[in-house]
């Protein structure tokens, strides 16, 4: 029964991942085949500035990534409200991005930050404000990318928040109204401690999704004519580690290279994931 | 339900209802907004796009710009395969996950948690670090550009078989240890008794796979290189690449290729939400 599965397991993701570790070490032949070089990708991977700054430009979206939770926290309990009108029709619409193609949404973005016609710039300017090229200045690029991934994923994270506020027991509630406690001084210590396994989900969650972050930013940066956005002045703060992952390996051909990186992106998740799974017997409440 | 923040006397309470209406509307216009200035662009002239201020609704309703963007791209073959990969995956990982979570569920076999293990380790790995070799596969078997190369890889999954092997665990012994007293085989046992009872965890790993699939990009961006042979993520990816910075064009492309997705979440709302929910309660 579990044949077919342990095979394309195996054959599509376990075999790879050793492949990989192997290729990290190796570099393409011109004519193809790899020929093994030891650890000279993962040294010139120090060596090189691109590197760094995807990796400090991917630390930065997904920082901006974890404000999108509390955010999702705050629509969460608005919505939960007992007797409120019309809950499922907001939990419906805010949930509308996570079911559409990021691909689509980033052309999307793209237009509503057009420099010269975007809405973006129009709103702005109603309220005596000059816009900028958002997709290609590089001072801004990075935070307009992440403000279309906090917007992507509000509704998920709304969803997950909901769920778990609906497995909070109402007597909670009751026995806070009856103390006369306020409701922020509820909200802050019992919605909250009581939500925070969902929080912590959540984070763990967005901090994996986040570090891989391609889609978007892919998107935003291509520009007509030049392959994987190299046109854009943008680029170099926006490329993310799996960008720049995709450009060695497959737009320059370095699969060494790319790979070495791919293990880099790894390290960065089960790092991230490890602290945060050590914090959280701090302040994760399991009833 | 559990009421949070409203804990006021009356007229208090009726004002915060007020309140949380007017931020939850505000929060809505954000969320929904940019698709309606999709759906108005996608309709206007390329000239109309341009104008400064922009127009709201569109002065003359450009319907061909729909049918121009299949003259730009073979939209219609990237609809034919977005269906097939997507179903493809779907229906395979619906046979291959249900039996392998099945029997890590209830069978004790050799090996079974060490092997339990190693699917729990591609859980946690980024699929970057699957792509080079599944592209020098795919590659080596003559697949790129194919519908077997689209799917394939994407038959298997560590995930959907732990969300079901969750779904399994949780069911009652008592049906199936009947069913086995009866004489039935662990093969009729699944069939016949656990997978009917799953079926909540079936419909929650259609729609989780599904979505997926069809918004995939970083896989079929690296297997396809032909236009035709691209699904729709791939393939508005080079629209967008390639081509001229028509806006009405690129808004209409991209509607064509979210609504299949959006009108499925409309008519199944509850389970696409509960599936969602599933995840968050028992990742």
């Amino acid at each position: 029964m579990i044949a077919p599965t342990t095979i394309g397991l195996a054959i599509f993701y376990l075999w790879p991942i050793a492949q990989m570790f192997y290729y990290s070490f190796t570099e393409s032949g011109p004519f193809g085949g790899q020929t093994w070089i030891g650890a000279e990708n993962y040294r010139a991977l120090l060596a090189e500035p691109s590197v760094f700054q995807s990796v400090l430009n991917t630390l930065v979206y997904t920082v901006i990534q974890l404000a999108g939770i509390p955010l999702a926290v705050l629509f969460a309990t608005l919505l939960n409200q007992r007797g409120l009108r019309g809950r499922s029709v907001y939990r419906a619409l805010y949930f509308l991005p996570v079911v559409t193609m990021p691909v689509a949404v980033a052309m999307l973005w793209r237009w509503m930050y057009n420099g010269d016609y975007g809405l973006v710039n129009y709103l702005l300017s109603l309220i005596g404000l000059r816009g900028t090229h958002w997709a290609s200045d590089p001072a801004v690029a990075l935070y307009a990318v992440a403000a279309i991934g906090i917007w992507m994923s509000l509704g998920y994270n709304l969803v997950i928040f909901l769920a778990g506020l609906q497995g909070i027991p109402a007597e909670y509630y009751e026995a806070a109204a009856i103390d006369g406690s306020g409701a922020v001084r509820t909200f802050a210590r019992i919605t909250v401690p009581l939500l925070s396994p969902s929080i912590f989900f959540a984070t763990v969650l967005t901090v994996i999704n986040s570090l891989q972050m391609f889609d978007l930013a892919y998107m935003m940066m291509s520009t007509p004519g030049s392959a994987a956005g190299s046109g854009n002045p943008a680029l170099p703060r926006v490329r993310t580690i799996s960008y720049l992952f995709y450009q060695k390996a497959f737009v320059e051909h370095d699969l060494g290279f790319g790979a070495a990186i791919a293990f880099v992106l790894l390290g960065f998740i089960l790092v991230m994931t490890l602290i945060q799974f050590r914090l959280q017997k701090r302040w994760v409440h399991y009833g | 339900m559990a009421d949070g923040t409203m804990t006021g006397r009356r007229p208090m309470r009726h004002a915060g209802r007020v309140a949380t209406h007017v931020v939850l509307i505000i929060g809505a216009i954000v969320m929904v907004g940019p698709f309606v200035w999709q759906l108005l662009t996608s309709l206007k002239a390329f000239s109309e796009t341009t104008r400064v201020p922009p127009t709201f609704l569109p002065d003359r309703w450009e319907w061909s710009n729909y049918l121009q963007v299949f003259d730009l791209l073979p939209l219609g073959d990237m609809f034919r395969n977005t269906v097939l990969m997507t179903a493809g995956r779907t229906l395979a990982q619906l046979a291959f996950c249900s039996l392998a979570a099945y029997a890590f569920a209830r069978l004790r076999f050799r090996g079974n948690n060490l092997l339990f293990g190693l699917f729990l380790s591609v859980l946690m790995v980024p699929s970057q670090l699957f792509l080079i070799p599944q592209y020098v596969i795919v590659q080596d078997l003559g697949w790129v550009n194919t519908l077997p190369g689209l799917i394939v890889p994407g038959m298997f999954s560590a995930f959907g078989t732990f969300l079901l092997r969750q779904f399994f665990l949780a069911l009652p012994r008592d049906m199936e240890e009947a069913a086995r007293l009866d004489g039935a085989n662990p093969l009729q046992v699944f069939w016949h008794v656990a997978l009917p009872l799953a079926r909540p965890g079936l419909l929650a790993l259609t729609i989780l796979t599904a979505l997926w699939s069809w918004n995939d990009f970083m896989y079929p961006l690296v297997v396809t290189t032909d236009p035709a042979k691209m699904p729709l993520s791939a393939g508005l990816g080079t629209l967008q690449g390639e081509h001229f910075t028509d806006y009405s064009i690129l808004m209409a492309g991209s509607a064509l290729a979210t609504a299949p997705m959006v009108v499925a979440f409309i008519l199944l709302q509850r389970h696409f939400i509960q599936g969602i929910a599933f995840t968050g309660s028992k990742g």
